[in-house]
């Protein structure tokens, strides 16, 4: 080493810039709760369950996306439509119970891409954070979309 | 004069056996087994008389036989079929049968609803094995399918006459099982449809049997209706000592936990019953503690239900309260407590038939 290499100063020097450049880059995090960053068409969110048109439950429970989950986040119990509530479901058997355990589930998609009725849709939401274990237990009320014709 | 009786030889895609004189292509082929069975949608091989009718174990007869070498000129219906001395056939090696088969196929789903979410057969579905193996992802048909109401045969079996392939397999089943037959087919061609007479109710000892016989989900166990997908649930052979002297009371029971919610026969590798079992057995034992448990029942690695069930697996030992002195680890968080599914107040097997909107709603929380 020669006597400017042993006085470490330029290195210093140079080190500190680089510091000083990348304050004035532009920034590579966003603030996160003021603002959102915008996902891509294909991000697999929070799950929910879909309607048709005329405002009736798209889940025949079929069972599918809980066989394709690897996680087995998904269980469902099924009943039988009885006279009268055809205007709730839309096929003779539906998903009277259904409930996605998020502390399981690990987004993967898999139970949206399984389902024949498309019923089920991976949102572009995140689940919200919970400092319970119990929220994280999604039942049939905090999946399925509001009926449109009720809004309306 | 003990003659020694006269086998005849056959090869099937290449593959020789023989047999003995009288036996059809298809069990021939049976006996060499392997990828070269012909699959069969209405032959049954207990029920006499049966086959000949879905048109799906057609084969090629490419030498007719050693005294006739001549080729036969349409294919055949192997289940109908006897096999001639030399005789040679091909199955899977022959494109023209692989092409008939897909058209096999093609027509028998004209009319199928395919409506295999709502189906309980779906998993064990014959028609979807098939139509998965031969049949093309689309159809050309461009009419309405026909419809038809369900129907209740009795109190335990449920009719979608909109499924059905009209195999007959029932209708034997009934007639040669029971001591008196109530349904049959009524009508012709596009017509026919699977009835009794003016509804009347299917009340016979063995008429369940009909459920295991059907290869489609036209006639369902309505005590088993819409509880489980069968890939959910465990099959297990199980026995009890049954009263009536026809019934083995071997079946196959289909558990979760510790609820029967099923109970069949057992059946082979080509979906055929081993023994026919009783309506007793069949939708009256939903206890656990009717049936004495044998092991787990081999279920082909190919079927949906051996999903998550391995074979030779060892559980490791729960270590946790070697580790506590004996303390038990706590439970963060009883699943019950938050969980709608799985109730241990609502016991989903007992119920009679289908569960509805208000067996869920009966006690407590919606």
């Amino acid at each position: 080493m020669n006597f400017w290499e042993r006085m470490y100063l330029p290195a210093i020097i140079k080190g500190l810039g680089i510091t000083f450049k990348h304050l004035f880059r532009k920034k590579a995090t966003v603030r996160f709760p003021e603002e959102k960053r915008q996902f891509s068409p294909v991000f697999r969110g929070l799950h929910i369950l879909n309607r048709d048109e005329e405002g009736r439950e798209r889940c025949t429970a079929c069972g599918l996306c809980a066989v394709a989950c690897p996680a087995e986040a998904i269980t469902m119990e099924a009943a039988e439509r009885k006279p009268g509530e055809e205007h709730l479901y839309r096929e003779e058997k539906y998903a009277a119970r259904y409930e996605i355990n998020m502390l399981r589930c690990i987004f993967c998609g898999f139970c949206e891409e399984a389902c024949p009725k498309e019923a089920i849709y991976m949102t572009e939401t995140f689940a919200p954070a919970n400092y319970q274990r119990k929220g994280f237990i999604y039942g049939k009320d905090d999946l399925l979309i509001p009926d449109p014709k009720a809004k309306a | 004069m003990a003659e020694e009786k006269k086998l005849f030889k056959v090869t099937i895609d290449n593959i020789s056996v023989e047999v003995e004189p009288g036996t059809t292509i298809l069990n021939a082929a049976r006996q060499i087994g392997g990828d070269i069975v012909p699959p069969a949608m209405c032959y049954y091989s207990k029920l006499q008389g049966s086959g000949g009718k879905c048109r799906t174990c057609l084969v090629k007869v490419s030498k007719g036989s050693e005294a006739d070498p001549r080729p036969m000129p349409k294919l055949v219906a192997s289940c109908r079929t006897t096999v001639m001395d030399g005789m040679e056939v091909a199955n899977i090696t022959s494109p023209e049968v692989i092409e008939a088969r897909k058209g096999v196929v093609e027509f028998l789903l004209l009319n199928h609803p395919l409506d295999c979410p709502v189906c309980d057969q779906a998993g064990e579905c014959h028609l979807q094995d098939l139509s998965y193996e031969h049949g093309v992802s689309a159809t050309r048909y461009e009419f309405k399918r026909r419809t038809f109401d369900k129907i209740d045969l009795g109190d335990h079996i449920q009719l979608h006459m909109t499924r059905c392939i009209l195999c007959y397999r029932c209708v034997f089943t009934a007639d040669q099982l029971t001591e008196k037959r109530e349904h049959g087919i009524l009508g012709r061609g596009e017509h026919a449809e699977i009835s009794t007479y003016i509804k009347e109710s299917l009340d016979n000892d063995f008429i369940g049997n009909v459920i295991d016989v059907c290869p489609v989900g036209a006639l369902t166990d309505k005590t088993f209706r819409f509880k489980n997908r069968v890939w959910f649930l465990k099959p297990v052979d199980a026995h009890r000592d049954c009263e009536n002297p026809k019934c083995c009371g071997k079946t196959t029971v289909w558990l979760r936990g510790n609820e029967v919610f099923r109970v069949t026969a057992r059946k082979d590798q080509y979906g055929e019953v081993e023994a026919f079992i009783c309506d007793t057995c069949r939708f009256e034992k939903k206890e656990a503690t009717d049936w004495v448990i044998e092991g787990p029942r081999k279920i082909s690695r190919a079927s949906v239900i051996s999903q998550g069930h391995y074979v030779g697996t060892v559980q490791p030992k729960e270590t946790i309260e070697k580790v506590l002195d004996g303390r038990k680890p706590k439970l963060l968080m009883d699943i019950h407590s938050v969980s709608q599914v799985n109730r241990p107040d609502i016991d989903l097997s007992q119920i009679d038939g289908p569960a509805h909107s208000d067996d869920f709603n009966k006690k407590g929380v919606q």
